[in-house]
C-alpha cells in the first residue's frame, strides 16, 4: 500500500501505530510530534515503512492519514491512451476495406512487435510492466498507418521496434521521449528501406486489381497531376494505411478534441497554417503551386495534425507555445512538399518541431496571475 | 445569462447533495472541550486562567498583546482541568485548554454596544478582537486587522465570500439561508467599519436557495449591496479568485486584496460580527458540516468551540465502518485527521468522511506533459516543472516559475490524469525555497 500512495516521502508521517489506550487519551504522553512541519533533508531508509492506516480514537477502524487533495479527477493515463485507441479506430476500419488483410496484417505485426519490445525493455531495465497502459499498442497502430500497404512484414517488425526501443525507451519510458516514437520509427523505415516505403498499393476499388500507383502527392511532385477532392475525402487513393481517409480521419479527431484528449491548437494552428502558407502561393501563381484543399487533405496531414502532433508526451504544455509548434510545423510542412525534394513532409516537420518542445516549453511560461500588473508598476 | 468567474480553474463534482438541505441543528453541550491556543494566523496565545479555575462561558481564558491575534475564549461554564499538549485537526499536537463542563450555563458577555452605527471605529475593532473572531473560511487571519488597512490603501469595495467552491461543504450555504438577516447586518457593519459604500456578494451557483434568500432580504432591508452569482468552479473561493470574478481586478503578486481596493469576508465571519457587536457574544460555537459518504445522516452543526469530532460523529449517527478518509475542511485543501478527540476550531467548517469509493488506493504513471494542470491552474503556474523542480532540489528555478504564487488549491493534483502529486511536491518546494532564503540571509548577517 505504501508504494502505492504516491505523496512524497517527506510529506508522509514518520509515527508508528498510534493506538493510546483510552485512560491515557486523557493524558498523552509526549512523544515525537506526529506531523513534522520540515521534510528530512532524506536518508532514511534504515527506518521501518509506516503503515499509512491509523487506528481511530475508541475504534478499531483505520483511516488513511495522506496531504490534500483527498479528491481525484477521472482521467487516467491508459484511459486517455485507449480513448486515443478508439478514436483511431474508424480510420483504421476504412483502411482495412480498402487495402483488405494486408493492410490488417501490417496493423497486427505492428502492434504485437511493439509490445514485444515494451515487455522486453520492462525486463531489462527493471521498471515494471507498462504494456497495459496502452501506450505500446498505440505507437504500433500509428506506425502501421504510416506504412504502405505492401510494406515487408519483418520491417514492420523492426520498425515497431526501433520505435519503442529507441523512439521511447531510451530515454527512460513513457514521458520522457522527445520525439513521438511512432514517427521515430518511421523515420528509420523510411531511411532503411528507401524504395520499399515509397511503393504504394492502390485501394482495391481504385482499379480492379491492386496495383501499385503513386500517391496524389507524388502524383503532383512528379508529374505535375492533381487528384480531385472527393477521392481525397473518402480514401479511394494511393497512400499509407492509415492517412487515406480524411473524413474517418477528421471524425475521430474531433472526437480526441471534443474530449480534450487532443489540444484544438494543434490541428487548427497546422492544419490552419497548411491551409493559408500554401493558399498565399496558390494565389500568387496557381499554375506551379497546388490548391490550397488539395494540400490539406492529400497525405497525412489530417493523421499527422490530430494524432501525431498532438501526442502529449511530445507536444508543448503551454498554450503560447502550442501555438507556435503548430504554425512552426505547418511552415516546414509547406516548405517541403513545395521546394523540397520529398513529396511528404508530414514526419518531417512534426518531427522537427519536437525537437524545439523543451525550448518552448521553457520560453513560454505562462505570465502567472498578477504578475503583468506588477511589471506595469516597476515602469 | 452569463454568469461572472474567474479563468481557469476546474469542476470537481461537489457532493454538497449530502447536507445541503440539513437545517443548522444546534449540537447538545459537550462535557469536556479542548481550546487550542493557537486557532489563528498571528502569535499564540498565553493562557490566562490556570488548573482548577473555574471558567464561564464567553470568557477570555487566553490572550496575547500582539496585534496580529485574536483571545481565545472558553466555550462552557466549567473547571479548567489541565492545560497540555493535546491532538489539534492540523496534524500536531498542540497545547490546549481542557475544561469540563459544570453547572449551569452561564455567559459573560463582551461591552455592549448600543448602537453600532453611531459607535466610533476603534470601538468596533475592539470588540471584534475581543470576541475573537478571525476568518472562519479556513485562513483564520485576525479579522480586526483586515478590517483596520492601513492609511494610504483606499478601500472601495467589500466582498462577502459565500462561494464555498471546495465539494461536500454547506455550513456557509446553511447560514446565508437560515440566518440571513445576520449574515447580512455582520457585512453592514464590516463595511462601516471600513467606510465602504460598495458591497458585493459572491455566490456560487450551486446555492440556488441562498441567492435567492439573499438576494429578497437585500431588497426588503434596503441594503446597497449587489448579489453576484457566480459559475461554479474551483478554487473560486480563494480571495484572489473572487476578486477577479466579481471585480475583474488582479491580485499583484506578492500584494494583498486591499492593494486594490478590496476587502473580503467570509460569511460565517459576517455572521460571527453581528452576534458579537449587536449581542456582545464572543466567538465560542461555528457551523460545521459534517458530511461524507462515511457518515450515517450528515448534518450541518452548531458546534462549540473545542469540542472533540467524536462528539460531532456521535450526533450524526457515528461514522460507517468502511470509513476510509477523515478530514477537516474540503477534499481539496482539507487537513486527514488521525484522532476523533481533535477539537473543533475556529477555522474548521466541515468535517468529512469518506469511504473507500472516493479515495481510491492509485497508480502513478510518468508524467506524460498532457498540459492539463497548466491548463486549469488558476494562478497560472506550470504544476508539472514546478514538481520537478522541486524534486530536483532546483531552487533558483522555483522561484523562477513563481512557486511562491501557489495557493496551494490542490487542482493540479486532482486532475492530473498521472496521479502525480503535484501540489504535494509544490508544498515541499516552497518549503525549501523558504529554508534557502533564510539561509542566505543568515550568512549576510
Amino acid at each position: 500500500m505504501t508504494e502505492k500512495t504516491s505523496a512524497p516521502k517527506e510529506l508522509k508521517e514518520e509515527i508508528k501505530m498510534d493506538i493510546t489506550p483510552e485512560k491515557e487519551t486523557q493524558k498523552p504522553v509526549e512523544e515525537k510530534s506526529p506531523v513534522r512541519p520540515n521534510p528530512p533533508a532524506g536518508g532514511e531508509g534504515a527506518k521501518p515503512k509506516p503503515d499509512p492506516r491509523r487506528r481511530l480514537f475508541k475504534t478499531d477502524r483505520m483511516t488513511i492519514v495522506a496531504p490534500a487533495p483527498h479528491n481525484k479527477g477521472k482521467q487516467s493515463v491508459p484511459r486517455i491512451m485507449y480513448t486515443v485507441i478508439a478514436a483511431l479506430l474508424p480510420a483504421l476500419i476504412v483502411s482495412l476495406m480498402l487495402f483488405g488483410t494486408k493492410a490488417m496484417v501490417t496493423v497486427l505485426v505492428a502492434v504485437f512487435a511493439a509490445m514485444v519490445a515494451e515487455y522486453a525493455c520492462n525486463k531489462i531495465m527493471k521498471t515494471g510492466l507498462t504494456i497495459d497502459d496502452g501506450s505500446a499498442i498505440l505507437t504500433g497502430i500509428l506506425l502501421a498507418m504510416t506504412l504502405p500497404p505492401s510494406f515487408p512484414i519483418a520491417a514492420t517488425a523492426l520498425g515497431a521496434v526501433v520505435a519503442i526501443v529507441f523512439g521511447k525507451q531510451v530515454f527512460g519510458g513513457l514521458g520522457a521521449n522527445i520525439f513521438n516514437p511512432a514517427l521515430l520509427g518511421r523515420a528509420f523505415l523510411q531511411a532503411s528501406f528507401p524504395v520499399k516505403i515509397t511503393t504504394w498499393t492502390l485501394p482495391a476499388f481504385a482499379a480492379s486489381d491492386a496495383v501499385t500507383g503513386a500517391t496524389p502527392l507524388g502524383l503532383f511532385k512528379f508529374e505535375g497531376i492533381s487528384t480531385a477532392l472527393k477521392p481525397l475525402l473518402f480514401g479511394n487513393v494511393g497512400g499509407c494505411i492509415g492517412e487515406t481517409s480524411a473524413i474517418a480521419l477528421l471524425i475521430g479527431g474531433i472526437i480526441l478534441v471534443i474530449l480534450r484528449y487532443a489540444d484544438w491548437r494543434i490541428p487548427l494552428s497546422y492544419i490552419g497554417t497548411v491551409f493559408v502558407f500554401s493558399g498565399a502561393l496558390w494565389l500568387i501563381n496557381p499554375e506551379i503551386y497546388p490548391n490550397p484543399l488539395f494540400m490539406v487533405f492529400s497525405g497525412g496531414l489530417i493523421l499527422g495534425a490530430f494524432f501525431m502532433a498532438t501526442d502529449m508526451v511530445t507536444s508543448p504544455v503551454t498554450p503560447l507555445g502550442t501555438w507556435i509548434y503548430g504554425i512552426g510545423m505547418g511552415v516546414v510542412l509547406v516548405v517541403i512538399r513545395v521546394w523540397g525534394g520529398l513529396p511528404e513532409g508530414v514526419m518531417y516537420s512534426i518531427l522537427f518541431m519536437n525537437g524545439l518542445v523543451p525550448l518552448l516549453n521553457r520560453w513560454t511560461r505562462p505570465k502567472y496571475f498578477g504578475e503583468i500588473q506588477v511589471e506595469k508598476k516597476k515602469n | 445569462m452569463k454568469l461572472s468567474t474567474f479563468k481557469k480553474g476546474l469542476h470537481p463534482e461537489d457532493y454538497k447533495y449530502f447536507s445541503h438541505d440539513k437545517a443548522i441543528e444546534i449540537l447538545p453541550l459537550p462535557d469536556d472541550v479542548y481550546i487550542p491556543l493557537q486557532q489563528h494566523i498571528g502569535a499564540t496565545c498565553e493562557p490566562l486562567v490556570k488548573k482548577g479555575d473555574k471558567v464561564k462561558t464567553g470568557q477570555i481564558i487566553a490572550n496575547t498583546g500582539s496585534y496580529v491575534s485574536a483571545p481565545v475564549h472558553s466555550s462552557i461554564t466549567g473547571v479548567v482541568m489541565d492545560i497540555e499538549k493535546y491532538y489539534h485537526p492540523l496534524g500536531m499536537r498542540a497545547t490546549m485548554i481542557h475544561i469540563k463542563r459544570e453547572g449551569e450555563e452561564e455567559w459573560e458577555l463582551l461591552e455592549k454596544i448600543d448602537d453600532w452605527k453611531w459607535a466610533p471605529k476603534e470601538k468596533l475593532l475592539d470588540t471584534i478582537r475581543n470576541a475573537g473572531i478571525v476568518g472562519l473560511g479556513g485562513a483564520t487571519f485576525p479579522t480586526h486587522v483586515k478590517l483596520n488597512p492601513p492609511e494610504d490603501k483606499a478601500i472601495d469595495s467589500f466582498i462577502l465570500n459565500g462561494v464555498e467552491c471546495e465539494p461536500y461543504l454547506t455550513s456557509d450555504d446553511r447560514l446565508m439561508v437560515e440566518q440571513t438577516d445576520k449574515v447580512l447586518l455582520g457585512m453592514a457593519i464590516m463595511m462601516h467599519i471600513l467606510d465602504v459604500k460598495k458591497g458585493y456578494i459572491g455566490i456560487e451557483n450551486n446555492k440556488p436557495e441562498a441567492i435567492a434568500q439573499m438576494q429578497k432580504r437585500v431588497v426588503e432591508l434596503g441594503y446597497p449591496f449587489t448579489v453576484v452569482p457566480l459559475k461554479v468552479k474551483y478554487p473560486q473561493g480563494a480571495e484572489k479568485m473572487l476578486i477577479y470574478s466579481v471585480l475583474r481586478r488582479k491580485v499583484p503578486y506578492g500584494k494583498l486584496p486591499m492593494d486594490v481596493g478590496v476587502v473580503v469576508n467570509n460569511v460565517a465571519t459576517a455572521y460571527a460580527v453581528a452576534e458579537a457587536v449587536t449581542e456582545a457574544k464572543p466567538l465560542v460555537r461555528r457551523v460545521v458540516t459534517v458530511t461524507g459518504d462515511g457518515v450515517n445522516e450528515p448534518k450541518n452543526l452548531m458546534a462549540r468551540l473545542g469540542t472533540p469530532f467524536k462528539n460531532l460523529f456521535d450526533a450524526c449517527g457515528n461514522v460507517k465502518d468502511d470509513v476510509h478518509r477523515i478530514f477537516m475542511g474540503g477534499p481539496m485543501m482539507g487537513m486527514t485527521q488521525y484522532h476523533l478527540e481533535s477539537p473543533v476550531v475556529k477555522g474548521s467548517s466541515g468535517i468529512v468522511a469518506v469511504t473507500g469509493e472516493l479515495v481510491e488506493e492509485i497508480t502513478t504513471f510518468p508524467c506524460i506533459r498532457c498540459g492539463a494542470c497548466v491548463h486549469i491552474c488558476p494562478m497560472n503556474l506550470m504544476p508539472l516543472r514546478l514538481s520537478k523542480f522541486s524534486q530536483a532540489k532546483e531552487v533558483e528555478k522555483l522561484d523562477e516559475f513563481g512557486i511562491m504564487n501557489c495557493i496551494e488549491c490542490g487542482s493540479c493534483s486532482f486532475i492530473c490524469p498521472a496521479n502525480i502529486p503535484l501540489v504535494q511536491w509544490i508544498k515541499v518546494g516552497k518549503i525549501r525555497v523558504r529554508e534557502t532564503a533564510a539561509k542566505k540571509s543568515k550568512e549576510k548577517a
